[in-house]
């Protein structure tokens, strides 16, 4: 039984089709990553499978009872509005205190909870994102360029913690992502898209379909390949090439 | 009710009841940086003022629709693409000169124009009082019912959208009682210092709130202060009600933030 079933969905903004006819599903457990230049429709995929976008064709038909876990792609809070982590964790519905302790832990951001949304970093920001889509004990966690503004070993570090939710809570992950080198090997799953979908398959596979080639070059494939090498070292070593 | 017939007495009351339902409201306003917004919709108010007039119509019916109708327009331009600070800096201003306008025909009838520019609060009567606070009471039940949901739209609407709220539909609650604040506040305040009274104590309130509904509660007590206070002033000093209600409310401000500025000057050193 698939989480998320998508068929032959259309997405138009005025005349102009941002995604035709694309069909796709989500299977419990699965890490899928979808990839694809700007202005490829990869963000209004998951705004209309969230329900933020009304869809023109097709059918989006998600399981029954299915919780998600939504992390968007930046947020901006205003420095007018006071708000501590424990209190955007309780919105818009009422979370315990051990609830979001639990949740915040998970994110990798145990201590934060009376912290200043304003006063978090870029990469704290995100974890209390991630945590606060952890909260609700999601079938599937959804995340749009979650590390956009973070810097090359924040946002690797952030998906480590992702790859560490996966692992501890068994739930899905769709994401979106353009820092391929980072994503793609710990993906199951590679969607490339580019208004419709170009290709998709296991992350080496997608590297070698010409499609996907043709979209990104042959460069990220070195950097494929060098961060599968990579995997292999501690991050400190990452780093320092 | 006895005491009711003190003018004073029914002017605290009224003041009282639209710095409460003031403060939640002057938060979102503060939040969603809706300040023009907020000033549209109360400068319309006097076109509904006049029409209300004209047609011998409750003035308070005619300041909620036609507020409300501003509102309308306003966010549908919006959506249609114009720039929002022109938008609003246009229907502002025409609103009230078409409404300064439309109240010069009524030459004829008694119209305080004075008093719905600027407040009239010591003419507040037992029947006034008792529309003043069953508006308060409902813009505090939509408040209270809206709340999370509306701030969760604030923060991010794909939050919102995520979690199954409809940001739009927010909206519209939140304009509803912009618009009914507007209306109950005319009198006590006046259609042009209304804006002032949703965000001069709001942003006051900030400097001390660590969550947003500290931030409404303290709102709504230096609310509270400024119009009791500023209610006695103007009587000592026979100045006009509402605008010796903001002096002091900006006066508040400015000594509050003056405050936090020494703190932190001496902190730092």
């Amino acid at each position: 039984m698939n989480l998320i079933d998508i068929s032959n969905l259309f997405v138009r903004f005025g005349r102009h089709a941002v995604l035709e006819d694309i069909s796709m599903h989500v299977a419990p457990r699965e890490i899928i990553t979808i990839v694809g230049p700007n202005g490829s429709g990869k963000t209004t995929l998951l705004r209309t499978i969230i329900g933020a976008i009304k869809f023109n064709e097709g059918i989006i038909s998600r399981s029954k009872g299915l919780q998600f876990g939504y992390v968007p792609q930046r947020l901006y809070v205003d420095a007018a509005l006071p708000i501590t982590v424990r209190r955007f964790l309780s919105l818009p519905h009422y979370s315990s205190d051990a609830a979001i302790n639990d949740s915040l832990i998970h994110a990798g951001v145990g201590n934060m909870g009376d912290r200043q949304m304003i006063d978090l970093s870029g990469g704290q920001f995100q974890r209390v994102l991630l945590a606060r889509a952890l909260l609700g004990d999601p079938d599937l966690l959804i995340l749009d360029e979650a590390t956009q503004g973070l810097d090359q070993p924040g946002s690797a570090a952030f998906y480590r913690q992702i790859e560490l939710v996966r692992h501890r809570l068994g739930c899905a992950v769709l994401m979106v992502s353009h820092e391929l080198h980072v994503v793609m090997a710990a993906s199951d799953r590679v969607i490339c898209l580019n208004g419709h979908i170009c290709c998709q398959g296991a992350p080496a596979q997608v590297a070698e379909a010409p499609e996907y080639q043709a979209l990104f070059g042959s460069g990220t494939q070195g950097a494929l390949a060098l961060y599968q090498h990579d995997h292999t070292h501690s991050h400190h070593e990452d780093h320092a090439e | 009710m006895s005491w009711l017939d003190s003018f004073l007495v029914r002017a605290v009351l009224a003041g009282l009841g639209v710095a409460i339902a003031a403060a939640p409201l002057g938060c979102f306003v503060v939040w969603r940086r809706m300040a023009y917004f907020g000033d549209a919709t109360a400068h319309a108010s006097i076109l509904g003022i006049a029409l209300a007039l004209a047609f011998s119509m409750s003035i308070f019916v005619g300041v909620l629709v036609l507020s409300l109708l501003m509102a309308v327009m306003v966010s549908s331009l919006g959506e249609k693409g114009y720039a929002m600070d022109t938008v609003l800096g246009v229907l502002a201003h025409s609103a009230l000169a078409f409404g300064l306008v439309v109240a010069s025909f009524l030459s004829g009838i008694r119209l305080d124009l004075m008093g719905y520019l600027f407040g009239d609060i010591l003419a507040v009567g037992k029947l006034d009082l008792l529309v003043i606070w069953c508006g308060v009471m409902l813009v505090l039940a939509l408040m209270r019912w809206r709340w999370s949901a509306l701030l969760t739209s604030t923060l991010s609407l794909d939050l919102a959208y995520a979690a199954g709220i409809d940001p739009r539909r927010e909206q519209f609650f939140l304009t509803i009682s912009l618009a009914m604040v507007v209306a109950v506040a005319i009198k006590v305040i006046g259609a042009l210092l209304i804006v002032a009274l949703l965000i001069i104590p709001a942003a006051t309130a900030r400097i001390y709130a660590k969550t947003p509904e500290q931030m409404a509660l303290i709102s709504a007590i230096i609310g509270a202060v400024a119009v009791v206070g500023g209610l006695q002033l103007a009587y000592i000093l026979d100045t006009p009600a509402g605008p010796t209600i903001v002096c002091l409310a900006a006066i508040i401000f400015a000594l509050t933030h003056a405050g936090k500025f020494v703190k932190a000057t001496l902190l730092g050193n």
